[in-house]
């Protein structure tokens, strides 16, 4: 299946950004192959409500669960709207956050984890 | 990465003053974070005035719209006028226009003029800035008076002082709040792991203290308390003591009304560095000792 | 006539000011209602102490989408500016503290399968103070971004806004709440404190009183402070200083207490009388004072 990872640099070896709606990229990561690309996260700079955005986003890349370190109220809702399952993590490179999600070792979030941006 | 906003509820309680201070304690290359500085009050913003930064960069923001009618398709039909909630269209001789002052920018009026006569217009809302200063980067902004969206613009501002935080291996980013409880402070806010809340003893400042204390718990923020011209009603003081003492809120000091605060203003420094061993300037290492000590406690 | 009072900087005095302008034009006979803008941060009531006996909810109608009706075409999504409403895995999603209640969706909805319904974000509270000054403020709820639909509600109450003169009391700063807040208003007193930080927000209260159209006047508070830069700046602009309140620690310590401007300097009922009397003037004669 296809995941997304929130990152900083967009880069698969360095550390993951723990942050979702305004994060400056995605690694867009095929758990079958292992194959990847970033792709920049079109709501780092919207005007109003970037969570539910980037969640469109990730929605028509087909992407099926996301990984970040929290979701805001109306990220996690849009999310679980699109049918997307979110994970949280504390640390780790995309490298070793596609590890923990095949060896089903993170936590999947069933609410928001943090506050919203609201703009 | 964290983030330490400060906040009042009331205006005038010395947010920036404290700020400044902190700033000035956090430049050291031994300090305990190394600190990229952000002034959130973007329609008053006056860190900039003791920290005399020097702009590197400038962007120019764009707010939100504004409807304008285009007088030779419009029909005076007055559908827009119907449909505005916001008072913004008025009539004058059958010519219908939009006072981009009142003017929400919804559009409503765009999409149900039957001859498309009304297009949004883009409005430039004000300009943020990245700084160099002597206590590190500074990004700070400005609001052109009566514009809207300046909670938008806060948020420009602390995603680029986050963003070369990021980038440069910044410990802590700074914010200087805006007064109030609304959508500037709430962006301020966002994404703090700490606020640290400059109390007045006033009546009006201890009233206004406990609505932004409030608000950072709605936003499930932890909140420190200090209490700046602690000394001018001691009543006061002794409420706010005893609140927190009920809530469990921790007091990180009291700072004494002091003249040498203004004088400082005046010429441009902070406190703490204008005049190092004023009663001010003593307490307010006090209660940066206290704040760094909570931020570190939260690492653990 | 309606007198609003605003500043640049928090926390220079504006609520001593409406407060204490309020007080001495009642005292009168003059018919007078005050009406606290500052939605997030309300003080007034506190030197006033009206006794409240009205209250309104401020509420904000917000999109519920009938989902059975709903097909999922996203055109609500696409008119609404604020990103409020999201069509998304089938599914149409609102996001209340978003929405400005401009009713657009509402509208475009082909199935009308869209709406309105209340959503509270704050409350307005009214009543006499013992003076017999008509009262009014609006309290926005903690969460709430924002204060301008509560302003803008409140300035709606006929039996403040009929009054013979309106003290407006607005919030600090230069952007939304303070123009909804000034908006109508014959004239505005910009209260200052003497310092840089002062100045320089000044600077932009004056540019919104300026952009508004309505003329405007200072009053230096706390004098004695800081330095003369404001001076310069209102002789530079053209702005007249109205009146000058001293830095005393007597001042400082009865405002601490709650206690309004008149109750400890009793000498400013005559000032603030007379200066409503020159504000008068001023605006009939088309000159400054």
């Amino acid at each position: 299946m296809i995941i997304a990872i929130s990152s900083t640099d967009g880069k698969f070896n360095t550390e993951f950004s723990p942050r979702f709606g305004r994060c400056n990229f995605f690694i867009i990561v095929d758990t079958d192959t292992r194959e990847w690309e970033s792709k920049p996260n079109p709501a780092l700079n919207a005007r109003g409500g970037a969570g539910p955005q980037a969640v469109q986003f990730l929605s028509g890349a087909g992407v099926e669960a996301t990984i970040t370190g929290r979701y805001g109220p109306n990220a996690y809702t849009t999310l679980e709207a699109a049918g997307i399952r979110a994970y949280v993590a504390e640390a780790g490179t995309p490298e070793e956050l596609l590890d923990a999600f095949l060896s089903g070792t993170l936590e999947e979030v069933s609410s928001a984890t943090g506050e919203e941006l609201h703009h | 990465m964290k983030q330490l906003v400060i906040l009042s509820g009331k205006g005038g309680t010395g947010k920036t003053s404290v700020a400044a201070a902190f700033a000035d304690l956090l430049s050291p290359e031994n300090a305990p974070f190394k600190t990229v500085l952000a002034d959130a009050d973007v329609d008053a913003s006056n860190l900039e005035l003791v920290l005399k930064p020097s702009v590197v960069e400038r962007e120019k923001f764009w707010g939100g719209s504004v409807a304008e009618i285009d007088s030779d398709n419009c029909s005076a039909c007055g559908i827009c006028a119907e449909v505005c909630r916001f008072d913004a269209v008025s009539v004058k001789d059958d010519v219908y226009t939009v006072d981009p002052i009142a003017c929400d920018g919804c559009a409503a009026c765009v999409y149900q003029c039957p001859n498309e006569a009304i297009s949004m217009k883009e409005q430039l809302a004000g300009e943020w800035y990245r700084s160099e200063s002597l206590y590190g980067p500074l990004f700070h902004a400005m609001l052109i008076p009566a514009q809207e969206n300046s909670g938008k613009l806060v948020t420009l501002v602390k995603q680029q002082a986050r963003l070369l935080a990021l980038d440069e291996a910044y410990d802590l980013v700074l914010v200087d709040g805006p007064p109030g409880i609304g959508c500037p402070v709430i962006s301020a806010v966002s994404g703090a792991n700490l606020a640290l809340i400059v109390a007045e003893p006033t009546a009006s400042g201890v009233h206004d203290m406990h609505r932004v204390l409030e608000t950072t718990r709605h936003f499930g923020v932890e909140a420190l308390i200090c209490i700046n011209k602690a000394d001018i009603y001691l009543d006061g003081t002794n409420k706010i003591e005893e609140y927190c003492r009920k809530e469990n809120i921790r007091m990180v000091g009291k700072i004494p009304f002091d003249l040498m605060v203004t004088e400082s203003m005046i010429h441009g420094k902070p406190v703490t560095s204008y005049q190092p061993n004023s009663p001010a300037s003593l307490a307010i290492r006090d209660v940066w000792t206290g704040v760094m000590k909570a931020l570190k406690d939260q690492e653990l | 006539m309606k007198i609003a009072i605003a500043s640049g900087k928090g926390g220079t005095g504006k609520t001593t000011v409406a407060t204490a302008f309020a007080q001495a034009l009642s005292r009168k006979e003059y018919s007078v209602s005050l009406v606290d803008c500052d939605v997030e941060a309300p003080n007034a009531h506190i030197f006033i102490q009206p006794i409240l006996d009205q209250f309104e909810d401020v509420n904000v109608l917000i999109p519920s989408v009938d989902a059975d009706s709903c097909t999922g075409c996203g055109l609500c999504a696409e008119v609404c500016q604020f990103h409020a409403i999201v069509v998304i895995g089938g599914k149409t999603l609102v996001f209340p503290e978003m929405c400005h209640g401009c009713g657009s969706c509402t509208l475009v909805c082909p199935e009308q399968a869209i709406s309105e319904i209340p959503n509270r974000l704050g409350v307005l509270e009214g009543g006499l103070s013992q003076e017999g000054i008509r009262f009014g403020h609006g309290i926005l709820d903690i969460g709430e971004p924002m204060a301008v639909p509560v302003i803008s509600k409140l300035k709606k109450w006929q039996n403040l806004m009929d009054a013979e003169i309106v003290v407006i009391d607005s919030p600090p700063g230069a952007s939304c709440p303070v123009v909804e807040s000034l908006r109508g208003a014959d004239y505005i007193i910009l209260v200052t404190e003497p310092t840089p930080f002062g100045l320089h927000d000044l600077r932009q209260a004056y540019q919104v009183t300026q952009v508004l159209g309505i003329p405007a006047g200072i009053i230096i508070n706390r004098d004695g402070i800081g330095d003369t830069g404001v001076d310069q700046y209102s002789a530079e602009v053209g702005i007249d200083i109205l009146m000058r309140i001293p830095l005393e620690r007597k001042i400082g310590q009865g405002i601490a207490q709650g206690k309004s401007l008149l109750e400890v300097k009793p000498e400013y009922e005559k000032y603030f009388q007379q200066l409503y009397l020159q504000i008068g003037e001023a605006l009939s004669s088309g000159n400054n004072l």
